[in-house]
């Protein structure tokens, strides 16, 4: 074992190497979505090429920096040159930028996003003034995609485990204070002040305590949790380390979902250097504080982020939720007191300790402080994983940092909090994302999912989606939510297969009201939401459905017709061989017709249908639509 | 087997980390597994498949020789995610949750991989494909066809 002492002067030096290197390296974003969009076929192709051609150089593969939308990135190092980040490098451009920059005099500005470093460069600016940056606030990311997140020494550099350290020396109770002071609320959906959860803990009888870090993120649709775990996985552990001291805890317990396997990995490795480094164990630099860790996998059930549901599955039974009181703070896993904190959360306190409680609440409004992580995705330009002060509001997320919507379509809707959250409407962008104004909404912070649609969503189908969603993730305990979210699916799918009756508007919410008051955990309690907001917010859709049989947005199939147009086909048969059911006739160079009856409403026939005829459209009620592709030819002819 | 039963010893705790490797090791929970399990740990088999069935991890039947998953979260749902299932169905003859006859090809869906960046994502074993479009599946599905053949 390596004093800690001894290997924070390591780092030091291995860091300041690493800086002022004189072999090019190469930071190539390897995390689960950079791989996702090539980078490992570029990984090896330039190791590959290093490797053929012996050029001295130095490979890291680091996490993301948050632009997953030009994945794969890669910051570039070179000898006496501002380092660059690249993005959308494949296997070739990677070998270009090797071969006209770091051994040549070209910057390949081409691919340039930017100067990560000091420096000039021509035609390349600074990778901060990056629009999709400029208005973050990185700190709990402030090591993703910079670091490599499997050495530990990259950690300690940068200030690692000071944060610790410095709990170590003010004691428990002065840390709380800190942690109180910053106002710190909880990261994981419901925003519950983690002070508060710490003192009941703390107050509670008894001398062996837990802690579990809730690393399940089940909000299908995000990915904070597992871009911090991956990209900097000893900010989240230092985190753990603060709480376990601060809680007086012994045991502490990661519950991580098993579909990331990465960040798992990457957990796993962490936690064997913690211990390599005297910071896990009996009497943790001779403070008298012991404390071990144990990485859990969950096993796909969403349920089981849920505090009680957790503990029951760590505990090797079902993950069924129990009634609260008594609070896991006072009775959790074992019977023990218990504290569950989510990822970030417990991300943000190596922050607090170490830079101070007046630092942290510099940003953030009145009752929310501090920055939150978003995982932007959907009908936005710049999607990836972003950091913002709270209080920012939702259209400079969307607009100024997601560059807006794609293909000129219009804003719908945001969506956040996933299944427990809502659909906030275009008129209401100027919301501050906080915990409070959120709330008012009808939606829900949630623990960073932001989901952006537009006019090409149907809001029914996305109430649908998310019903079936919590439908399915159900544990059956009470029969509110049991019976509540089948009997509104139900609705719901007549409603979008265009057998809907108005009167079904007012018995959804008599159901919801039931399923929100007569759920024993937070996701009956909250699974009516995405339904409430959407009804409140885009009730006309919904009578459009109803009255007219017709779906705005064209997605609900069953109010989708389609039909070919005679003066443009050629009846050149694509179409009727695609069809799955053979609904499609005519003679050969003459034009086709669908069968309505026979018609499944599949859309192969529209996908398929060259781009020079577009010849087949669509209808929904009394609404035509033509493809777009169509429109441009027809603007151009 | 052996090996795994050795490894967490007789702590109820450990029953899913235990059927997780034992899923790992043999692809799926056999009634034989299951059986060997609750003599060595003296958890009822009954009390076993309590367990098992909850959680949407754990299959009872051999897999197939690749595993196609395919995400609707809702990041994957908003950008046609739904297409991309129903041609992987009809490509595949099968329905989510079920084995080609061939038993080559698994059909899983999926809550979200992390991936909602990049939507819609189509995981076939351990490799993501990412923005996929029903027109790019067939050539990825047909890749490891492909693989097959070559290999017998
Ligand atoms: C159905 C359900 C699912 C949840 N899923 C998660 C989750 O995936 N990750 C998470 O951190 N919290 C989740 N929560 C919230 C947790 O129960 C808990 O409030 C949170 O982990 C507390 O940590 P925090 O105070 O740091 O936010 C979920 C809650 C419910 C009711
Ligand atoms: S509200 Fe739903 S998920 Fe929660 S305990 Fe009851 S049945 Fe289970
Ligand atoms: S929603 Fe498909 S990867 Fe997240």
């Amino acid at each position: 074992m390596t004093s800690l002492q001894e290997a924070f002067t390591k780092a030091r030096i291995q860091w300041d190497k690493l800086q002022d290197s004189k072999v090019p390296i190469f930071f190539v974003g390897a995390a689960t979505c950079g791989r996702a969009a090539g980078a490992s076929e570029m990984l090896e192709r330039l190791r590959g090429y290093i490797k053929a051609k012996s050029v001295d150089a130095l490979v890291i593969e680091v996490g993301c920096l948050g632009l997953c939308y030009l994945e794969p990135l890669v910051i570039v190092h070179k000898p006496g040159a501002p380092r660059v980040c690249y993005g959308n490098v494949g296997p070739d451009e990677i070998i270009a930028i090797l071969e006209n920059h770091v051994l040549g005099n070209d910057p390949c500005a081409q691919w340039a996003l930017g100067k990560v470093t000091a420096g000039e460069l021509e035609g390349i600016g600074d990778f901060n003034e990056h629009p999709m940056l400029r208005r973050q606030v990185r700190r709990i990311l402030r090591n993703c995609g910079l670091i490599d997140p499997e050495n530990s020494y990259h950690y300690l550099a940068r200030d690692g485990y000071r944060g610790f350290l410095k709990a170590l020396e003010i004691g428990p109770g002065k840390t709380l204070e800190e942690v109180k002071a910053s106002g710190l609320r909880g990261r994981g959906g419901a925003g519950f002040p983690t002070w508060r959860k710490w003192q009941f803990c703390r107050n509670a009888p008894g001398e062996t305590k837990y802690l579990i870090c809730n690393a399940d993120e089940g909000d299908p649709g995000a990915f904070m949790n597992r871009s911090l775990i991956e990209g900097d996985p000893h900010a989240v552990l230092e985190g753990v380390l603060i709480a376990g001291f601060t809680l007086g805890a012994s045991q502490g317990y990661i519950y991580c979902r098993a579909e990331y396997p990465l960040a798992i990995h990457r957990l796993e490795l962490a936690i064997g250097q913690m211990r390599e480094l005297g910071l896990l164990g009996e009497n943790i630099q001779a403070s008298g504080f012991s404390f071990d860790l144990t990485i859990k996998k969950g096993a796909g059930a969403f349920v089981c982020g849920e505090e009680t549901a957790l503990i029951a599955s760590i505990e090797g039974g079902r993950g069924m939720p129990r009634p609260r009181p008594p609070f896991p703070a006072e009775s959790g896993l074992w019977g023990k007191p218990t504290v569950i904190q989510n990822v970030e959360s417990l991300g943000n306190l190596p922050l607090i300790l170490n830079n101070g409680a007046k630092w942290y609440a510099q940003y953030g409004s009145e009752s929310s402080k501090g920055t939150k992580t978003f995982a932007l995705a959907g009908k936005v330009e710049r999607t990836g994983l972003v950091e913002v002060p709270l209080g920012i509001t939702l259209k400079d997320v969307i607009y100024d940092i997601g560059g807006g919507i794609p293909s000129d379509k219009v804003l719908k809707a945001v969506q956040t909090g996933g299944p427990s959250g809502g659909c906030i409407p275009a008129e209401k962008m100027d919301l501050t994302v906080d915990y409070e104004s959120l709330t008012e909404a009808g939606s829900i912070m949630g623990s960073g999912g932001m989901i952006v649609l537009d006019e090409d969503n149907c809001m029914v189908d996305i109430a649908k989606y998310f019903l079936s969603f919590t439908q399915e993730e159900s544990c059956g305990k009470c029969p509110p939510c049991r019976v509540g979210t089948r009997a509104m699916l139900s609705i719901l799918e007549r409603i979008s297969a265009g057998e809907g009756e108005m009167a079904d508007l007012d018995k959804l919410e008599t159901i919801a009201q039931t399923v929100k008051d007569g759920s024993l955990c937070g996701l009956g309690q909250t699974a009516p939401n995405p339904v409430l907001t959407t009804l409140r917010y885009f009730r006309k859709e919904y009578e459009d459905h109803i009255e007219k049989c017709r779906c705005p947005a064209f997605v609900c199939s069953q109010m989708i017709s389609y039909h070919i147009d005679r003066d443009r086909c050629t009846g050149c048969g694509a179409c009727a061989r695609i069809c799955p059911v053979k609904a499609i006739s005519g003679e050969a160079k003459k034009p086709h017709v669908i069968d309505q009856h026979v018609c499944i409403h599949c859309g192969a026939c529209l996908s398929t249908c060259p781009d020079v005829y577009a010849a087949v459209y669509r209808r929904s009620g009394e609404l035509t639509r033509y493809e777009a592709r169509r429109e441009k030819r027809d603007k151009t002819n | 087997m052996k090996h795994i039963l050795s490894q967490h010893l007789g702590k109820r705790s450990s029953l899913i980390p235990f059927l997780q490797d034992i899923q790992k090791e043999f692809g799926y929970l056999s009634t034989k597994a299951i059986d060997e399990l609750s003599r060595s740990t003296d958890i009822s088999a009954n009390e076993i498949y309590g367990v098992a069935t909850f959680y949407t991890q754990f299959r009872f039947s051999p897999p197939g020789e690749h595993t196609v998953r395919v995400c609707q979260g809702t990041a994957c749902h908003v950008r046609r995610g739904r297409q991309i299932l129903n041609e992987v169905e009809q490509q595949l003859k099968i329905k989510a949750g079920q084995t080609t006859e061939d038993r080559k090809f698994d059909l899983e869906r999926v809550a979200c991989l992390g991936c909602c960046a990049l939507a819609p994502v189509v995981v076939v074993d351990d490799k993501v494909h990412a923005r996929m479009t029903a027109k790019k599946i067939s050539s990825v599905l047909s890749q490891y066809k492909g693989r097959q053949t070559r290999k017998k």
